[in-house]
């Protein structure tokens, strides 16, 4: 089943535009590398299909309903319960320790304490970082808690994962690490992952890559040779 | 003398290092031992056994000959394992020439032909190197892939990337290149 859907979306910045009309469908399960140049879209691309950011034009479907036109706090409900968030930096909680980071968004769902902690440390556990769970993220290295983000992003079972450069700040090896756990434990769920990246390695783990350009999908895939079209002799 | 290409006179001096073998099992230890590799034929594995007999760096034992070449187990001597030691504690010359096929195929693209066909050239050799790149993320993550087979595809994940980072700015590159070759 089609899990998200994007018709023609438009986004600018100001004058500045970002997206000039993407459409896109992302399957149950399927993992989708989103590549291209800096600058050239894939983080609002991201934003957009999370409901972080509304469109300019154009629609994004949840699953046959349209998100885009939701109020911010059904958008926001949505996020917290279908949806998983992963940044590049993992963005933790500094006050808080690993499994109160990982419980926070099951409490927010309404889940209880008990329950919340429980499932924080199996979700620890499974990112090979139970030894940090009463650890604040300021005693980590940035491996333990981009793998705790990624523990906190998964930990709601979401339909759709959204990552962006979830690497980016880790060395080969690191986020090598975490990036095959997130893969396998997205495979495990039937959890359909976005995932921006702009290293050829890292676009290799998933099912298909989409390559953006300018605002636009690449549909060649080939990049760097439209500039060039109808501009040589 | 480094030429790309690995040693087989020195890779089989290895295997034998850590016990007699036949040649046959030295094949297959050859094979498990460095998966992906270029395949290494019985021919030359023997051909390989008997120059190295001939310096007296190996030793036959069992009926050698006789009952045909499968019958003969092989064994490192202290002349072998003195050359092994020795290819062991040299460092392979890093890069001495640029001697890339890829290189070459822009070159003469360009020489040859224009910026159009060089580009076409760069695109359909970056498809295939993002093709080969996915296949082998798909056999390293695989759940059977053992430790020889993560540390083989490493080595070409990150050879591939490399080519990739380089066609990439390559493409970006062709057209001042190609003003260059024709200036
Ligand atoms: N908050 C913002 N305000 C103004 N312009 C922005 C903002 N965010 C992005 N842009 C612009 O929109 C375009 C697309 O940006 P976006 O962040 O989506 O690109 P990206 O592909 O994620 O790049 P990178 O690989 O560098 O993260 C760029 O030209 C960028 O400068
Ligand atoms: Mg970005």
């Amino acid at each position: 089943m089609t899990q998200l859907q994007a018709r023609g979306l438009v986004k600018s910045y100001g004058p500045t535009p970002a997206l000039r009309g993407i459409t896109l469908d992302i399957d149950e399960g399927e993992i989708v590398a989103v590549t291209g140049a800096s600058g050239c879209g894939k983080s609002t691309l991201l934003h957009c299909l999370a409901g972080i950011l509304r469109p300019d034009a154009g629609e994004v479907h949840w699953r046959g309903h349209r998100l885009d036109t939701w109020s911010e706090a059904a958008r926001s409900r949505l996020r917290r319960t279908e949806f998983g968030v992963l940044f590049q930096f993992g963005q933790l909680v500094a006050e808080l320790t690993a499994a109160e980071n990982v419980a926070l968004p099951l409490l927010l769902a309404g889940t209880g304490r008990r329950a919340a902690r429980t499932a924080a440390l199996t979700w620890l556990d499974r990112l090979g970082v139970a030894e940090c769970a009463d650890v604040r993220p300021g005693e980590m290295s940035g491996g333990q808690q981009q793998r705790c983000a990624t523990a906190r992003a998964l930990v709601t079972e979401p339909r759709v994962l959204f990552a962006d450069e979830p690497t980016g700040s880790l060395d080969t090896l690191a986020g090598e690490q975490v990036l095959t756990q997130l893969v396998r434990l997205a495979r495990e769920q039937h959890t359909s992952v976005v995932l921006v990246t702009h290293e050829p390695r890292i676009a290799a783990y998933a099912d298909r890559e989409v390559v953006l350009r300018d605002g636009v999908i690449d549909h060649t895939g080939l990049g760097l040779d439209a500039p060039l079209a109808g501009g040589s002799r | 003398m480094n030429s790309g290409l690995v040693s087989t006179p020195h890779l089989l001096l290895g295997l034998l290092a850590t016990g007699t073998m036949h040649g046959y099992e030295l094949k297959r230890a050859h094979d498990t031992r460095l998966p992906q590799a270029r395949p290494l034929a019985f021919g030359q594995v023997y051909a390989t056994l008997g120059r190295l007999l001939r310096d007296g760096l190996v030793a036959s034992t069992g009926p050698e000959r006789l009952a045909g070449p499968d019958r003969t187990a092989y064994t490192l001597t202290e002349q072998g394992r003195v050359t092994l030691d020795r290819w062991l504690s040299s460092v392979e010359p890093p890069m001495p020439y640029v001697n890339s096929p890829l290189f070459a195929k822009v070159v003469v693209a360009l020489l040859v032909a224009d910026v159009d066909r060089a580009r076409a050239y760069l695109v359909a050799q970056r498809r295939a190197h993002t093709e080969r790149l996915r296949e082998l993320t798909a056999l390293k993550t695989a759940p059977s892939a053992s430790v020889d087979d993560v540390v083989a595809a490493d080595f070409a994940i990150a050879h591939l990337d490399a080519d990739l980072r380089w066609l990439h700015t390559t493409l970006d590159r062709v057209a001042d290149w190609h003003r260059e070759v024709h200036s």
